[in-house]
């Protein structure tokens, strides 16, 4: 019969050689390999990260835990246009719009708003689409994990865990992903 | 004056029994961490390191855990002999170290004090005894949970201490021819120096040292736990500290066994150029020790190289290979013996 592939064997249950049915040889072979691990892993370390002292880095476009970003005077840039909420294919995106009253100029930067903004980080995953879809350069991803919970209430992230921070010291730096878009907008015109 | 002799005298070997059984358990829970940074070490991982500075408190975190679990007992279990099991199990592993000679002997308060609890001149015969007892615990445990695994877990331990306790003892024969003594303590003294029986006796110590892991359950020759095939085998059914018990004992065997490989092949406390008299008396169980927890590493080395042989594998090679070759091993001795008129 022609076979399928180049790979498959024919199996041979070949009797062993006196040599090998003295088991010593091979055993002292594998012996001499486990040796050879356990004195390079005691002189020279293993390679294991120990997780919460030591962090391996991040890709520099690793998409995890959402911002919202303010523009330069700290005003939100979200105007609630529901882009995200639509190009979302988890559905894991609500909000509630809002207008923008008199005085508010500092605090919005459009005439509209979002009043309520929730992530669901449950349903959420983490594909970026919502950042692609944005007009306003308003949401990113980021490369903070969103820590684990006990309860599932505690993973619809609102505003206070999605918006940035005024002060300087706050701001949450997603250049590392703007440039990877730009990069991709020069290779893909 | 003799009623005062005798008190002393059981006040000594009290004391004496107390401090091996402080350090029989010592070395067993640390056995238990030793194993897991071993075998860590040879697949490049780290082990334990979150229980202290490179987790020496994890023997105690899992002793607590094991108290702390549920005591679970199956409805269909022979009640007793399923908690007499492991209390039989450890009592047996804990009985065998009483004939060992730990060093010459110390002096304290101007009273030499022997470093054996038990100078047995039968002592090979007790251990032997002992540890074909052993199985006990595992057939019992096993039987008594009332779990096709458990079951077969003890038929397969049963089957397997017998062919092998075969060859240990004709193995053992070969030592007895050559030293003439039963005794542990005399023939430890015979191999002063480098005088040791495993020159005399390379194919008997080999042997052995097979039949020994085997009599341990260690892999390659854990048929009786068998994660893979019987899910834990005899111990399948219970937990809590009756489960900590078997395991526990199990690591006390190896402890165990580690010795009487010492003492009979590599000269227990005999060292060249060391006197076991040194350091007061220390220096003997220091040099015991270190052979001790050597032959623990190799225990552990193999352990974490080979995988499990199958079950009509292990009993091919014990019955028509290690018996045979002890058999053989005898003749020879004998046959040496004569020649050299020793």
């Amino acid at each position: 019969m022609q076979s399928l592939t180049n790979r498959s064997r024919v199996v041979v249950n070949k009797e062993m050689t006196f040599w090998e049915r003295l088991y010593l040889p091979a055993v002292f072979k594998g012996m001499w390999i486990t040796l050879k691990h356990f004195f390079r892993t005691l002189l020279k370390g293993s390679s294991t990260v120990r997780y919460p002292e030591e962090k391996r880095p991040f890709s520099p476009i690793w998409r995890g835990w959402h911002v919202l970003k303010r523009d330069e005077e700290g005003r939100e840039r979200c105007t609630a246009c529901g882009l995200c909420a639509i190009a979302c294919p988890a559905e894991a995106i609500t909000m509630e719009a809002a207008e923008r009253k008199k005085g508010e100029e500092h605090l919005y930067r459009e005439e509209k708003y979002a009043a309520v903004y929730e992530i669901n980080m449950l349903r959420c995953i983490f594909c970026g689409l919502c950042e692609e879809a944005c007009p306003k350069e308003a949401i990113f991803l980021t490369d903070r994990i969103v820590p684990a919970d006990y309860v599932r209430q505690n993973f619809i992230f609102g505003k206070d865990l999605l918006v940035e921070g005024i002060e300087p010291e706050k701001r949450i730096d997603i250049s590392k992903r703007q440039k990877h878009k730009t990069e991709q907008a020069f290779v893909h015109p | 004056m003799l009623l005062l002799f005798t008190a002393s005298l059981l006040i000594e070997k009290s004391i004496l029994v107390l401090v091996l059984f402080a350090i029989t358990l010592g070395v067993a829970a640390y056995a238990t961490l030793g194993e897991r940074k071993v075998a860590a070490a040879m697949q490049d991982r780290l082990g334990p390191d979150r229980t202290g500075p490179f987790g020496i408190l994890q023997p105690l975190a899992d002793g607590v855990k094991f108290f702390m679990k549920e005591d679970f007992m199956p409805n269909s279990a022979e009640r007793w002999l399923y908690i007499l099991a492991p209390g039989a199990f450890m009592f047996v592993a804990c009985m065998t170290s009483a004939v060992i000679p730990w060093g010459t002997e110390l002096t304290l308060f101007g009273r030499p004090i022997p470093l054996q609890v038990a100078d047995l001149n039968i002592g090979i015969l007790y251990i032997l005894g002992f540890t074909s007892l052993g199985v006990y615990g595992v057939m019992v445990g096993g039987w008594a949970s009332n779990n096709k695994y458990s079951l077969y877990s003890a038929i397969r331990a049963s089957a397997q201490m017998i062919s092998y306790e075969l060859a240990m003892g004709l193995s053992l024969i070969a030592v007895v021819m050559l030293t003439g003594t039963l005794s542990l303590r005399e023939m430890a003294e015979q191999q002063a120096g480098l005088n040791w029986n495993v020159w005399y006796q390379p194919l008997g110590f080999l042997i052995f040292f097979v039949c020994a892991l085997a009599e341990c359950n260690r892999a390659p020759f854990d048929m009786a736990e068998c994660e893979s095939e019987l899910i834990g085998g005899y111990h399948t059914e219970y937990s809590s500290m009756k489960l900590g018990f078997f395991l526990f004992a199990e690591y006390i065997n190896m402890f165990i066994a580690c010795a009487v490989i010492s003492v009979v092949y590599f000269g227990g406390y005999n060292f060249p150029g060391l006197d076991p008299s040194w350091l007061g008396g220390l220096m003997g169980p220091i040099v015991m020790f270190a052979k001790t927890f050597f032959f623990i590493f190799v225990f552990m080395w193999i352990r974490w190289t080979l995988p499990r042989f199958r079950y009509d594998q292990l009993m091919q090679l014990g019955w028509k290979t290690l018996v045979p070759l002890a058999i053989a091993n005898m003749l020879l001795t004998g046959v040496g013996l004569l020649l050299l008129g020793k």
